[in-house]
């Protein structure tokens, strides 16, 4: 078991590195990459949650799909260093920190709230996932039973938004 | 204790060979695509040539690593190891055959059996494009970036018919682990045809081959190294070891896509019993036996198709596979559910 938390401070180490990293290096390509080195530890830490299939999707979702069209982009906007207007910079840092704090004050506050149930957290235990058949089947019979409505709005959702784009993109249809 | 060795020990026999069998793939298709040709093909070193894949790994070693001076230094070099990993490790869930029993120890011929492994597969391979976009990018030069970007397109957009071609063998299956694809495939129609997904499943067999090739980025779709056009690609800067290991990673990914075939479609290691060979060994006998078709396939292919241009190579996925994938789908389902 201690060897399951020493790997868990790896990833989470080099996860917040690569988060850090992302957001400190002035090169865009060098931010994916480490946005990439955050994500793949994100799912590595899935792993160690025994949510296989979370992990997974996480890898080929995010790092496989999403991450490589960031890079694209960044790739195709090619490195034209401009100087930062200075109205920008004046806005910008106190909004920022601003919105920074208020993310830190939420992500406290869902720790904190989430210790005192610690414990017992729902009806998926470990045992009940595994009596479902695994992971996936688990996952399964809760998006198409419990969370059919969300799920089904958000998948419309997102086909709006294709729509959307590929009306955006084409001039003429 | 004994469970952390057997696992090493899979680990160390599943590198060896995978490393093994990828070096004689490039003799392989040498003597294949030479037959083809009406040529003799590598026969100088050792004896009928047995010895070039050793011979040409050495000369790679041995060459002088070549970093260029506008280059992104770190993210040259890592690039090339960055096409690898991904590549070696999915085999971690690949079954080569049936358990068996050893002193009273079952063991199964899988590194990772989990439950996930088939998408754990296709992420595998959708990571390993990092290794040809930072190629590209890192290596400074408009033929190794154009090479990059034509790579991803064409990676991202197979991925998706890719992953929609298996499909319908997960719906028969009913689960995503490999063993349990392969055990679903036992028996047989009508006496004596094998009841393999192929059979059912032969829209999906096929789009699947289709945009396997293009997900390794062989010929005819080997638009991202185009040789007349973009001189090697993402690789063009490469030399001696890197560039060895973007072909090594090449031709993994070549063996693993076989690999995920013969599993999905072809009954994996399931097969008749060969007389006087026990029942593992049969089983493994069989998954090279099928895997080896696909490789030849391959090299079929590329000498014999010229190359595609890359706007047929896009809309051939998006308006054709795509659609064919998503009916093939819908009707397994309506099969599934009302036959």
């Amino acid at each position: 078991m201690i060897a399951m938390e020493v790997l868990f401070v790896l990833f989470a180490l080099a996860a917040l590195t690569g988060a850090v990293l992302m957001i400190a290096v002035r090169n865009p390509v060098h931010s994916v990459l480490f946005m990439l080195l955050t994500f793949v530890n994100v799912a590595a830490m899935f792993v160690l949650l025994n949510a296989y299939f979370v992990a997974v999707i996480q890898v080929l979702v995010y790092t496989g799909a999403i991450l490589v069209l960031f890079l694209f982009v960044v790739m195709l906007l090619g490195q034209q260093r401009r100087p930062v207007p200075e109205v920008v910079r004046s806005v910008q840092a106190p909004v920022a920190i601003l919105v920074g704090l208020a993310l830190v004050v939420e992500v406290v506050g869902v720790v904190v709230a989430s210790a005192v149930t610690a414990g017992h957290k729902g009806h998926d235990t470990p045992q009940a996932i595994a009596a479902a058949g695994g992971n996936v089947q688990a996952l399964g019979q809760q998006l198409y039973t419990t969370w059919l409505l969300p799920f089904e709005v958000a998948s419309v959702l997102l086909l709006v938004a294709a729509v959307g784009a590929v009306f955006l993109a084409k001039e003429e249809i | 204790m004994a469970e952390f060795f057997i696992t090493l020990i899979k680990i160390i026999v599943l590198f060896g060979g995978v490393l093994t069998v990828m070096a004689y793939l490039t003799y392989f298709e040498r003597k294949v695509v030479a037959r083809m040709q009406s040529r003799i093909g590598p026969n100088r070193t050792g004896p009928i040539g047995l010895m070039q894949p050793l011979a040409d790994g050495l000369k790679l070693l041995t060459k002088e690593p070549f970093v260029p001076r506008r280059a992104d230094k770190v993210v040259f070099l890592l690039a090339p190891v960055l096409a690898f990993i991904p590549a070696l490790l999915t085999w971690a869930v690949v079954p080569f055959g049936p358990d068996f029993t050893v002193l009273g120890r079952k063991i199964s011929m899988v590194v990772a059996d989990v439950n996930v492994a088939l998408i754990y597969m296709l992420a595998m391979s959708s990571v390993g494009v990092y290794g040809i976009i930072m190629a590209g990018w890192g290596s400074n030069n408009k033929y190794a970036v154009m090479g990059a970007l034509r790579s991803s397109a064409q990676v991202i957009s197979y991925e998706v018919a890719l992953g929609l071609s298996l499909i319908g063998t997960i719906m028969i299956a009913g689960s995503l682990n490999l063993g349990d694809i392969i055990h679903a495939q036992q028996g047989t129609y009508v006496g004596f045809v094998p009841r393999w997904n192929v059979i059912p499943q032969i829209v999906g067999f096929t789009l699947f081959l289709t945009s396997a090739i293009a997900e390794t980025n062989r010929a005819p779709f080997d638009l991202p190294e185009a040789e007349s056009e973009l001189v090697a690609g993402y690789h063009v800067e490469y030399s001696g070891f890197g560039f060895a290991m973007f072909f090594l990673a090449e031709y993994i990914n070549m063996l693993t896509v076989s690999a995920v075939a013969s599993v999905a479609f072809l009954g994996g290691w399931l097969g008749p019993a060969i007389p006087f060979v026990p029942a593992p060994i049969n089983g493994v006998v069989w998954m090279l036996l099928k895997m080896s078709i696909f490789i030849f396939f391959y090299f079929w292919l590329r000498s014999t198709l010229p190359r595609f241009r890359y706007d047929q190579l896009m809309s051939l996925c998006w308006k054709v596979m795509l659609p064919l994938a998503l009916l093939n789908i819908l009707v397994t389902g309506i099969v599934k559910l009302f036959v």
